[in-house]
């Protein structure tokens, strides 16, 4: 996507998007409720115009080369909507005559048995549980065969067992070779799944990059519950360590090596400062998303921008 | 990759409508009224005199056609025609699929082209339907008889046969132009009730605009008129001015409704569902 925007009225749902997805991706687009995901996602899609800028798929724009654009891709846009009167086989087989036939429709079976539905294909979608017709979705966007699967909100519905079948599907697929596009308000799951990852908030976004730089940008941290929080906090500036006390009395401490930290235990010993609990984490998505979406800090550490032009497509 | 063209979505459309209920509400409408029609006919006295070929529908069963095809311009076939061209994109947009065939490999205009001839072959099945079972409950109600025609000549039960069915012909004409405009409501709206009402509502507005006093210098251009075109089938000689009027009123009409329909769906945003 390069400077995608979309305006309705005064409101600017979109704006200026820029982002690529790169061959083998699983990458995340995460964001809150009502932050242009899905609208991105429509105009990647073809399904809606951009007011400005252009969205590519392997290099063809949808507006110009409508159905071309799309014969790599697949996915669904909010939930996976099918025709409650006729069979999941049968909406399947839709599918795959709108695919051309063919090479599609004799994945029918295969698609059904990954998402494992082929016991319920007979039935009629209007019987099948939310969960079955995210599966019934994934299984639609599978008969294309697509090199990228563009995935909205796919565990958004679901009971903790759907959500980890859903993961574990998409999981596979990438292992397989899939690039995916997965946007999700679901912090957990995109850390889980993906290794690159935009944030988007107000239509803007706020990062673009790889997981982990994101994560080690954060920086690793520990938390220490001491006898006295007071004097392990002097100890620990007058070692150079940054640190805190948090809301909840711990201290927080962030930088310092494995042997800086081994020498500000043996500090803390020498002053009589008994250590209860000292505990050691990677940063998170969570804490970095909600640095970015909240202000808790204007500028967190970025990792290096990827010097990528901003075009929109897997490659 | 085998791009798929209008004809795979248009045999999906009509799979698709074979499959709702809805599709079976205005065929078996179709069906139903001339059976209760010739019904009525066979339990009461009596004859609908004050339309045309309604004194004749106890001579001859040919009559009975024709009489339905004038009860029925006021709204079954309006009505029947807009339950599908009214609903066929609007309720797709509002359930979501239209997104699910649209982010397939086939092009909207495609799309569009399937349903249109989908809507196109549910309105003539609805008239063919109604033409053939009235034929046969009128032949078995009154007999294949000969049927005398608006100038009084008698005409033979084979000939009245064949001019049955080139009325029913041209009687399609104005019905697919009322389709189009269904088509175009509801791509506008996406309200398939607002669609299917308003194409109804249309189609009753051209006959009330033509029997409102000041407004008669109008009547020979309004589509309802046209419901009337096949009349001149049976006049001696064939009047042949209200059957061409009734070709290109009704594409004046039908056309511009069906390329409004058409622009919109191609640029329309999808964002239903």
């Amino acid at each position: 996507m390069r400077a995608l925007s979309k305006r309705y009225g005064e409101r600017l749902a979109v704006d200026a998007v820029d982002l690529t997805v790169q061959a083998g991706d699983v990458y995340g687009y995460l964001g809150p409720n009502g932050a242009g995901k899905t609208t991105s996602l429509r105009m990647l899609l073809g399904l809606i115009r951009p007011t400005e800028g252009v969205a590519r798929l392997f290099g063809k724009d949808p507006q110009v080369s409508g159905a071309r654009a799309l014969d790599a891709v697949a996915g669904f846009v909010e939930a996976p909507c099918f025709y409650p009167y006729l069979s999941g086989r049968k909406n399947l087989e839709l599918c795959a005559a709108y695919d051309g036939g063919g090479e599609a429709k004799r994945r029918i079976d295969e698609s059904l048995d990954l998402v494992d539905l082929a016991d319920r294909a007979k039935d009629r979608v209007g019987s099948y549980s939310h969960g079955m017709k995210q599966r019934l979705g994934i299984a639609g966007a599978l008969i294309r065969n697509p090199k990228l699967l563009v995935l909205d909100e796919p565990t958004t519905g679901l009971d903790p067992a759907g959500m980890r079948d859903m993961r574990e599907l998409v999981r596979r697929l990438a292992s397989e070779g899939l690039t995916v596009m997965l946007s999700s308000h679901l912090m957990s799951e995109v850390e889980e799944l993906c290794n690159r990852v935009a944030i988007i908030r107000g239509g803007s976004i706020l990062f673009d990059g790889e997981l982990d730089e994101l994560l080690k940008s954060d920086g690793e941290s520990r938390r220490l519950r001491s006898s006295d929080q007071a004097q392990a906090a002097a100890i620990a500036t007058r070692l150079g360590i940054a640190n805190r006390i948090g809301d909840s009395g711990e201290l927080e401490l962030t930088g310092g090596d494995d042997e800086l930290i081994s020498r500000y235990t043996v500090e803390l010993g020498r002053a009589g400062v008994g250590i209860i609990e000292l505990t050691t984490g990677r940063g998170s998505l969570e804490h970095f998303f909600f640095q970015l979406t909240e202000g808790e800090s204007e500028t967190p550490a970025l990792p290096a921008a990827e010097p990528e032009p901003a075009v929109a497509a897997a490659r | 990759m085998t791009r798929p063209k209008a004809l795979t979505v248009y045999l999906w459309e009509l799979r698709k409508l074979a499959r709702q209920k809805r599709t079976y509400l205005g065929l078996g409408a179709a069906v139903i009224v001339p059976i209760l029609f010739v019904a009525a006919l066979h339990f009461q006295n009596g004859a609908p005199n004050d339309v045309a070929f309604g004194r004749y529908v106890r001579e001859s069963g040919l009559a009975v056609p024709l009489v339905l095809l004038l009860f029925g311009s006021i709204w079954l076939f309006p009505l029947i025609t807009a339950l599908v061209a009214g609903d066929i994109i609007a309720a797709e947009d509002h359930n979501g699929t239209l997104k699910t065939i649209l982010t397939r490999s086939v092009d909207r205009g495609h799309v569009f082209a399937g349903k249109t001839l989908a809507a196109a072959t549910y309105a003539a099945l609805a008239l063919a339907l109604t033409g053939v079972v009235a034929v046969v409950a009128g032949t078995l109600q009154s007999g294949f008889n000969p049927l005398t025609d608006l100038s009084g000549q008698p005409v033979s039960a084979r000939r009245s046969l064949m001019l049955v069915a080139a009325s029913f012909l041209v009687y399609l004409v104005p019905i697919l132009a009322i389709a189009c405009f269904g088509l175009c409501l509801s791509a506008l709206t996406r309200n398939s009730a607002a669609a299917v009402v308003g194409t109804l509502m249309f189609a009753l507005l051209m006959q009330l605009i033509g029997i409102l006093p000041g407004l008669s210098g109008t009547q020979p251009y309004l589509l309802s008129t046209q419901l009337s075109a096949w009349q001149g089938f049976f006049r001696v000689p064939t009047d042949w001015l209200p059957i061409m009027r009734g070709l290109w009123v009704s594409a004046a009409y039908g056309l511009p409704a069906l390329m409004i329909a058409y622009l919109t769906f191609l640029r329309r945003d999808v964002t239903g569902g």
